[in-house]
């Protein structure tokens, strides 16, 4: 790939990039979430074209302009979210887009093949199971015999380990090391350092879409990567106002959560937060972050575990009666959870709280008093909009999650979780936002921050806590000289004791 | 060439009613296109339509007594759509309403004077239709069967049901072996306006229905927890919103309203009761209709169910002048759905032709 | 009495036989997702193009085609705001049902009480014909009964074993890892939306020209509300719908012999409606796959684009 830029709606996904790989290699592409990793494979496999630059297979150069011209060119991809029919058998799945599948009775004489290429490669299935009766590890077998049936000789694997136990994981990486040397040539996509030392022979390193470093692997070590990854000696800065230490607000207790697909994607965590404190979450997306607010927020089961606000336990309330006891949520994806996008902007001022005394009477809704409730919080949290008679969607992103997150302060809530709080905003609308959690912070309130951003996390929170999959790598103070570190935690290679 | 489709976000309330009228418009033509390739002259059909619903003092009596199942049923289906609950047995709703009016009527019809026996039934089919809405709302809760297909079924359950009811063990006495019920007594039949076929109490119960739906859509708690599951089911679920209650009740308010809508045909208009097809002809149908046109706004279902009545008038109408089909209707009816689909596509769509190839 | 068996048989199928072609046509659309509630019109249409046709020809073969013309183009309506509006599937075919209904009547109304001089003759098969008692119940009918066989062991193959089976389910189970594969989800869906239509227009004309030999309005009497509940019974699968047709058509013949006996004829009317809600109800018991609709039927599909 040479000299390769994309961007989207003017956000640079990646610039001008080159990148190489030879027959018999497994390259590893290290970043962190947002770093350019995935645009640049979809961009390998025909699924986006690039603004500039191109590509070019043993010398000549190429057009990717569908997955269908990548195919034929001898590149595969196993996506991240495998795309399988759940309900038809293996044989089936692979049948819809092999090529040279029969007409009449593909399944029967596709077999053949599927068991030969299985055996190749010690890729083992069972071509007449139906996928919902597999594990995830060989739902992912599936998937990569399905590229190399196509014809890959190239294989790109994205997070392949994100859903795999980790004998799963073992096995996968024999395969690959099979694979290798019977000539293929395989890109792995990860965040997790270890894994790329493990198996890859060179590792190219992605940060803000463009390379920061490349190297082979023999030749660095967990630091050298984890800096490349991170972009930046880490610096610290208490610029807040220390505070005395205070009552304990929440205390989550080993709890174990289920992700959407019945695995374990909490696995034992436990933490406490304090009034005038605002506590981190730091980690790359999909480590289990979602899910852990999820359930101190009331929408998804704590399968063991507890969670104690104050003296009360709300593990697996509601969520109506979780925030009713006082923690409030600004949501992940704003308009995707935070808001009726079609409602009028005084609606959504009360979405959770519709039910609250002040703004309802038995049945009606004491609209003169919600009115009067928005105009207030338009002003006081800086919310830019031509009346409360808007429809909520019109409004730009930073203002939506202005309105989203005085909404949710305004009770003066015990405990706000805030996840990714400032993502996708502007500088003024983020520094805002960020302003306003350390306003609560100092007038009493806990904070759960949960962010991708290291420099929001270093400059917000009090204690900072790491995660990967579904553990805390960490849990430390601010000041903590140990968190230049926080890269390899964040890549699963060191555990430190708070 | 790419056709490229995006979500327009800045619609306002004008662009809303152009794209209604732009609709109506674009279906007229249509309809006057087909008639005119069947041989119809397409100017007289559609002013004979139109006269023979609004143009003489019969017409309006007429129209108006055709809009009141409509107007409750209508305004029903506006809360039950808003949920985003795909209510298609509002028929069944209507007859199962009819016949517990029916049955209250005729057997406690004659013991009691008209003041109290005209409430009871009208009770009674709200209830009748409430329990018989309910049914499709705990099969979808409870074990996730879609509601389209139960309430579709329903309706022909309830169908068969009612007709095996009335040339069985209901069939009239005084009936002569032929399958109606006997007459509701005297104190049960609804008075008209005289000169007219209008049950003035049932318009009265419309009229309020849509305004306490009015209220109760916009002004309360409840309302509101139905807009937001409608806008948004992922924040309705956010925000606590309790799902399982809210859609048994809208489901009771739906089946309930059809059900009101039910006794006023049984009571009103025909006082016995009779085959299905001849107490409602296709009005849970009409209804989606008469409800997606009103954007599901209970004030305008009003306008909406006089306009869809003024076509039912007009189609018999001319059914009588230009011996036209009495399916004809159908063809207003399906034409205009259509174009109304398409216009509320446009709105919320924006449509870009991109005719270069490859680069996006 | 075996004149009475015979006799019921024979009429059994003979119901069956409209019931089977739309539910066929609506199994392929609702397999690749599209949910085509717009059946009982398609059916209205194609019954009354092909009378018209046929009238005019003499030749009631070619209403069969002109039916069948019909009956897909009508259904692209619905195909169109269904997949390229990705509009309310369950409002356009309602639409579509109102229109056809409609327009059949009106093309319909100079038509009736004019009876067709040649309706499709049936054809006894030779030899097994003459079989007693089983040949004239299954081997003297109209070319419709053994097209509707044929039909329904072709398109049970075709889903089952050939790859463009595989393409239609998957693209009505996981559409977008179909589209991955390099399938024009779409397209697909556009063609089984048509075929769907075809063979309802198919099922219309067998009503018209063989089953009857008039047309009269409302000719097609809630049968294509029975197709979209046989669909479900049938659990999508055209062989199980074989039996379901003739079940549900079976049901129809006998009512009214049945009621001497004292079982009342609307009681058995509302049996297949009845019979069909409690197999989606143990379906949900279960929590079996394999008596679940295709995942994706009826839900919004727009093509991926970042």
């Amino acid at each position: 790939m040479v000299d390769i830029s994309k961007s989207f709606q003017g956000v640079k996904a990646n610039t001008d990039i080159n990148l190489s790989i030879r027959e018999g290699e497994i390259l590893g592409l290290l970043g962190e979430n947002g770093a350019g990793k995935t645009t640049l494979m979809n961009i390998l496999y025909g699924l986006y074209q690039p603004d500039s630059g191109h590509i070019r297979i043993n010398g000549k150069n190429i057009a990717l302009n569908s997955p269908v011209d990548s195919r034929q060119h001898g590149i595969g991809m196993v996506h991240q979210h495998f795309m399988l029919v759940q309900n038809h058998s293996v044989a089936e799945n692979i049948a819809l887009g092999y090529e040279r599948a029969a007409m009449i009775f593909p399944q029967r004489k596709i077999k053949e093949t599927i068991l030969n290429f299985s055996r190749q490669f010690n890729l083992e299935i069972d071509p007449d199971k139906e996928v919902w009766q597999l594990s995830a590890g060989e739902q992912q077998r599936v998937e990569i015999i399905k590229a190399l049936m196509n014809g890959a000789d190239l294989l790109i694997l994205d997070e392949p380990t994100s859903v795999l136990t980790s004998q799963e994981t073992r096995d996968l990486f024999l395969n690959l090391k099979e694979m290798k040397n019977q000539g293929h040539l395989i890109i792995l996509i990860s965040h997790k350092l270890e894994e790329i030392l493990e198996i890859c022979d060179r590792v190219t390193v992605l940060q803000k879409g463009k390379i920061v470093g490349e190297a082979p692997t023999k030749a660095v070590d967990k630091k050298d990567l984890a800096r490349m990854m991170i972009g930046r000696d880490v610096i610290f800065r208490i610029e807040k106002e220390p505070m005395e230490s205070s009552e304990k607000v929440i205390s989550v207790d080993n709890i174990v959560v289920k992700g959407d697909k019945e695995l374990e994607v909490v696995t034992g965590v436990s933490f406490d937060i304090y009034r005038n404190e605002i506590f981190g979450i730091a980690g790359v997306s999909g480590n289990g972050q979602r899910e852990m607010v999820e359930a101190i927020t009331g929408l998804r089961r704590v399968e063991s575990g507890r969670i104690m606000l104050g003296g009360t336990d709300i593990t697996n309330e509601s969520a109506r009666y979780i925030y009713n006891s006082g923690v409030a949520h600004v949501p992940e994806e704003r308009i995707k959870f935070g808001i009726a996008p079609g409602l009028f902007l005084y609606d959504n001022a009360i979405l959770k709280q519709h039910h609250r005394q002040k703004f309802s009477n038995k049945f009606f809704l004491a609209y003169r008093k919600i009115k009067q409730h928005t105009q207030n919080l338009l002003s006081d949290f800086n919310v830019l909009a031509p009346s409360i008679n808007v429809q909520t969607k019109n409004l730009s992103g930073g203002n939506i999650q202005k309105l989203i997150l005085g909404r949710e302060i305004s009770e003066s809530p015990s405990l706000l979780v805030a996840s990714h709080p400032t993502y996708g905003l502007d500088v003024g609308a983020t520094e805002y936002l960020r302003k306003q959690l350390l306003r609560r912070r100092k007038e009493g309130g806990a904070v759960l921050l949960v962010s991708e951003d290291l420099e929001e996390i270093f400059e917000l929170c009090d204690r900072i806590a790491v995660m990967f999959q579904g553990e805390f790598m960490g849990v430390l103070g601010a000041d903590d000289p140990r968190l230049k570190d926080i890269g390899l935690m964040m890549a699963g290679s060191l555990r430190l004791q708070g | 060439m790419k056709i490229k489709v995006t979500d327009r976000i800045d619609i306002l309330p004008r662009h809303s009613l152009l794209s209604l009228v732009f609709s109506l418009a674009a279906g007229l033509l249509t309809i006057s296109f087909i008639f005119m390739v069947f041989g119809v002259n397409p100017f007289y059909a559609l002013a004979k339509i139109f006269s023979g619903s609004f143009g003489s003092l019969y017409g309006i009596k007429e129209t108006i007594t055709k809009a009141i199942p409509l107007i409750l049923v209508g305004s029903g289906l506006a809360l039950a759509f808003r949920a985003k609950f795909w209510n298609i047995g509002a028929e069944s709703q209507l007859l199962m309403g009819a016949i517990f009016g029916t049955w209250v009527g005729l057997n406690w019809g004659p013991h009691l004077p008209p003041a109290i026996i005209v409430p009871l039934m009208f009770l009674a089919g709200f209830i009748g239709g409430a329990l018989w809405g309910l049914i499709p709302a705990i099969l979808k809760i409870k074990f996730s069967i879609n509601e389209v297909i139960s309430t579709l079924m329903l309706n022909y359950i309830c169908n068969h049901f009612m007709t095996l009811l009335i040339v069985g063990p209901w069939r009239g006495k005084t009936k002569h072996g032929f399958p109606y019920t006997d007459d509701l007594p005297a104190s049960a039949a609804l008075s008209l306006i005289p000169g007219s076929r209008i049950h003035y109490a049932t318009l009265l119960i419309a009229i309020a229905t849509v305004i306490v739906l009015g209220i109760v859509i916009y002004k309360t708690r409840f309302g509101y927890e139905v807009r937001v599951i409608g806008e948004n089911p992922e924040a309705a679920k956010y925000s606590g919103i309790d799902f399982f209650k809210t859609t048994l009740i809208v489901m009771a308010i739906s089946g309930g309203a059809a059900g009101l809508a039910g006794v006023g045909e049984a009571a009103g208009i025909h006082h016995y009761l009779s085959y299905p097809e001849s107490i409602s002809s296709g009005y849970g149908f009409t209804a989606i209709i008469v409800a997606w046109l009103a954007k599901l706004n209970p004030l305008y279902v009003i306008l909406s169910a006089l306009f869809f009545a003024g076509i039912l008038v007009g189609g018999d109408a001319i059914q009588i002048s230009l011996g036209l089909p009495a399916a004809t209707v159908q063809i207003f009816n399906g034409t205009l759905l259509v174009f109304l689909i398409m216009g509320d596509f446009f709105l919320k769509n924006r449509v870009t032709l991109r005719w270069r190839s490859q680069r996006n | 009495m075996e004149d009475i068996i015979i006799s019921v048989a024979q009429r059994t199928l003979i119901a069956g036989t409209p019931l089977l072609l739309g539910t066929i046509g609506e199994v392929i659309c609702e397999r690749s997702g599209i949910l085509n509630l717009g059946v009982e019109g398609v059916m209205a249409i194609g019954a009354v193009t092909a009378f018209i046709v046929t009238f005019a020809t003499g030749n009631p073969w070619f209403g069969l085609m002109a039916a069948v013309v019909a009956g897909a183009l009508t259904s692209i309506l619905h195909a169109f705001v269904s997949i390229t509006l990705n509009s309310s599937q369950v409002v356009s075919g309602l639409a579509l049902t109102m229109l056809g209904l409609g327009i059949s009547g009106l093309v319909g109304k100079p038509y009736i009480g004019k009876p067709l001089a040649h309706k499709m003759a049936t054809w006894p098969i030779p030899i097994l014909a003459d079989i007693p008692v089983l040949g004239p119940i299954f081997f003297d009918h109209s070319p419709y009964f053994y097209l509707a066989l044929l039909l329904a062991l072709i398109s049970w193959f075709a889903l089952q074993h050939t790859r463009l089976g595989i393409v239609i389910r998957s693209a009505g189970e996981n559409p977008r890892a179909t589209e991955t594969q390099g399938v024009n989800v779409y397209r697909v869906r556009y063609w089984c939306v048509i075929i769907g239509g075809a063979l309802s227009g198919m099922a219309g004309a067998n009503l018209s020209t063989a089953y009857s030999k008039s047309w009269i309005e409302g000719m097609t009497a809630g049968r294509g509300w029975i197709v979209i509940a046989l669909t479900i019974f049938a659990l999508w699968n055209p062989l199980r719908a074989v039996i379901g047709a003739f079940l549900f058509g079976g049901i129809f013949v006998v009512q009214y012999l049945l009621q001497p006996l004292g079982i009342s004829p609307n009681f058995l009317a509302m049996l297949p409606y009845v019979a069909t809600l409690l197999v989606l109800f143990i379906g949900a018991l279960q929590d079996s796959r394999k008596l679940n609709p295709p995942a994706m039927l009826a839900e919004p599909y727009r093509r991926g684009e970042r």
